[in-house]
């Protein structure tokens, strides 16, 4: 094959698998600015035919779904913050402080992985439920606390941190918090950043166990509402999609945003085996 | 303070909340599938009653338990394949020294791996819709019938699949073109001074470099599989005729619909049991073939 045609194909190929993937998230868009029914014609529009924001004003002035924006921000936040702080100093402990029995805890941790989170659902409830957190925004917040994953994300980019610097830091009579605060922290910028899209993103777009811990309305979270919504909303296609937009933008724009460093997570959290 | 101590500090809060939430459940779990735990044992903790092994064999004469294990099946055995058959495809692709514009094309395949599920499946939901849906609009110009994807027991679960394949494939295809992009250049050289032609340096060179990695995807794709729940919960609600429902749904419809946490953690196990089996298979199988 000559070399103009083979680059054609490829090129080519790239495009439509691209349009493929695009399609749905361009259709959502385009749904969302329709007027109610509009999308439920044959043949399907592609674009609205006069672009409206009425079902963005519905959802908000009578759904009044800020609120649950406003939880989905909060809760996204505030697990961000949290699995941070127990993550990034675990995860330095683990590549850097030596303590009894670091290498066989690792171990277990690691080995803790191949159990799957929902199995702790029903007992994790049965908990909260005892301590009055079921319907709470601390309730929703538990899972992600502190996770394997994190610890093994900080983990490995801590160990690249040279001995030496921690050294010279304890010869100066620094203790222990403070190195870690003033000299460790900094240098793991480029991970802190990492683990926190990541926890940001994943949180945000958690499905099973806020629909299981949060059941009252005015602390549930954008998926959980919107999966409500659509079950009563059958044929409200528009509105729905608006619904869609205002839970998949946020992230989509953070993903842009970020991208170098959410990948990077990706590729070293693949690499766990 | 000794680095030592300091060391047990620092891991200690995030060791606690992992042993609290997460290592406590998993044993009180498997306690609880074990016993009679209902919704009476919920209002009085005195209800409960030891049952043993009484809650997995009643499991093994539902009909509903086979449905979901063939469900669950269904959805690992088709669609992780295909899943890393499409990241294959598109690394590939991305890979290709001819493509241009790739740092666009990336971003555009990974874009559906950060969407939120439950939004996208809602909107696939009005996509695959039998009368207005684009998805049968674009098959009456193929000259194909309209498919009634969520509505007909047969189209359902490949309907999931459809959009399971979307929504991931840009996750195995970032990590698998890291590994194309690490074969070494003479490794290609050499087979292209032997006089190899594409298809054979596709078999000889690229895809025993890298098989470790295929691997590891398939593992980890084939445990995200096995907890298809989102999906059939937004879309199918475990229908048409059950044909949806999965082993998680069934484990959350027991657990908190019909409140038999008992039943439940066993249905959890279950699937626990069926992840680290095929894990362990899989990984056998891979090494066999490996050593050869």
């Amino acid at each position: 094959m000559r070399r103009p045609i083979a680059s054609l194909m490829v090129n080519l190929a790239l495009l439509l698998a691209a349009l493929v993937t695009l399609f749905p998230l361009a259709w959502m868009v385009s749904a969302s600015f329709m007027a109610p029914g509009e999308a439920s014609t044959y043949p399907p529009p592609m674009l609205p035919q006069a672009p409206t924001l009425a079902n963005y004003r519905l959802l908000f002035a009578e759904h009044g779904i800020l609120r649950q924006v406003a939880n989905s921000l909060f809760i996204s936040l505030l697990a961000t913050a949290l699995s941070l702080t127990f993550n990034l100093s675990a995860g330095y402990a683990f590549a850097k402080l030596r303590f009894r029995g670091r290498e066989r805890l690792f171990r277990l941790l690691l080995g803790a992985l191949i159990v799957p989170a929902q199995v702790t659902m029903l007992p994790l409830f049965l908990m909260l439920k005892e301590m009055g957190l079921v319907n709470t925004y601390a309730g929703a917040l538990v899972p992600w606390l502190a996770s394997v994953f994190g610890i093994y994300l900080v983990r490995q980019y801590a160990l690249t941190v040279p001995g030496e610097i921690l050294e010279a830091a304890r010869m100066d009579g620094a203790g222990e918090l403070r190195i870690f605060l003033s000299v460790v922290l900094p240098l793991l910028k480029p991970i802190i950043v990492t683990l926190a899209v990541l926890t940001f993103l994943g949180c945000w777009n958690d499905f099973m166990w806020p629909l299981i811990v949060l059941t009252d309305h005015a602390v549930q979270t954008l998926p959980v509402v919107l999966a409500a919504l659509s079950r009563e909303h059958v044929q409200d296609v528009e509105l729905m999609m608006a619904g869609a937009v205002i839970t998949v933008l946020p992230v989509l724009l953070l993903f842009l945003g970020l991208q170098r460093y959410y990948l990077r997570g990706l590729l070293v959290g693949s690499v766990k085996g | 303070m000794r680095p030592s101590r300091a060391g047990w500090l620092f891991a200690a809060p995030a060791l606690v909340a992992i042993a609290v939430f997460f290592v406590v459940p998993v044993v009180a779990a498997l306690l609880m599938s074990t016993t009679d735990f209902d919704i009476y044992a919920l209002a009085d903790l005195r209800n409960v009653r030891f049952v043993g092994l009484l809650n997995y064999l009643r499991l093994l004469e539902r009909p509903l338990f086979w449905r979901a294990l063939f469900n669950t099946f269904f959805f690992v055995v088709v669609g992780v394949p295909l899943s890393i058959a499409v990241s294959l495809g598109t690394a590939l692709l991305l890979h290709s020294p001819l493509a241009r514009l790739k740092g666009f094309f990336r971003t555009a395949l990974f874009a559906p791996v950060v969407t939120t599920l439950a939004a996208v499946a809602v909107v696939w939901i009005f996509l695959l819709h039998a009368r207005y849906g684009l998805f049968n609009y674009g098959l009456s110009f193929l000259g194909l019938h309209p498919i009634d994807w969520l509505g007909d027991p047969h189209w359902a679960m490949p309907a999931i699949v459809l959009l399971s394949v979307w929504k991931n494939f840009g996750y195995n295809m970032i990590i698998l073109l890291a590994g194309l992009q690490a074969i070494p250049g003479d490794l290609y050289e050499a087979a292209q001074l032997d006089g190899a032609g594409a298809g054979a340096i596709f078999r000889h060179v690229t895809i025993p470099s890298l098989a470790p990695m295929l691997l590891m995807v398939s593992l980890l794709t084939m445990s995200g599989h096995f907890q298809l729940f989102a999906e059939p919960y937004v879309m199918t609600q475990g229908g048409p005729a059950e044909h949806t429902v999965t082993v998680l749904y069934l484990m959350y419809e027991d657990g908190f619909k019909w409140w038999s946490l008992g039943s439940a953690s066993a249905v959890a196990f279950v699937l626990f049991a069926f992840m680290l089996g095929f894990s362990l298979i899989q990984a056998r199988v891979a090494r066999r073939v490996g050593a050869r």
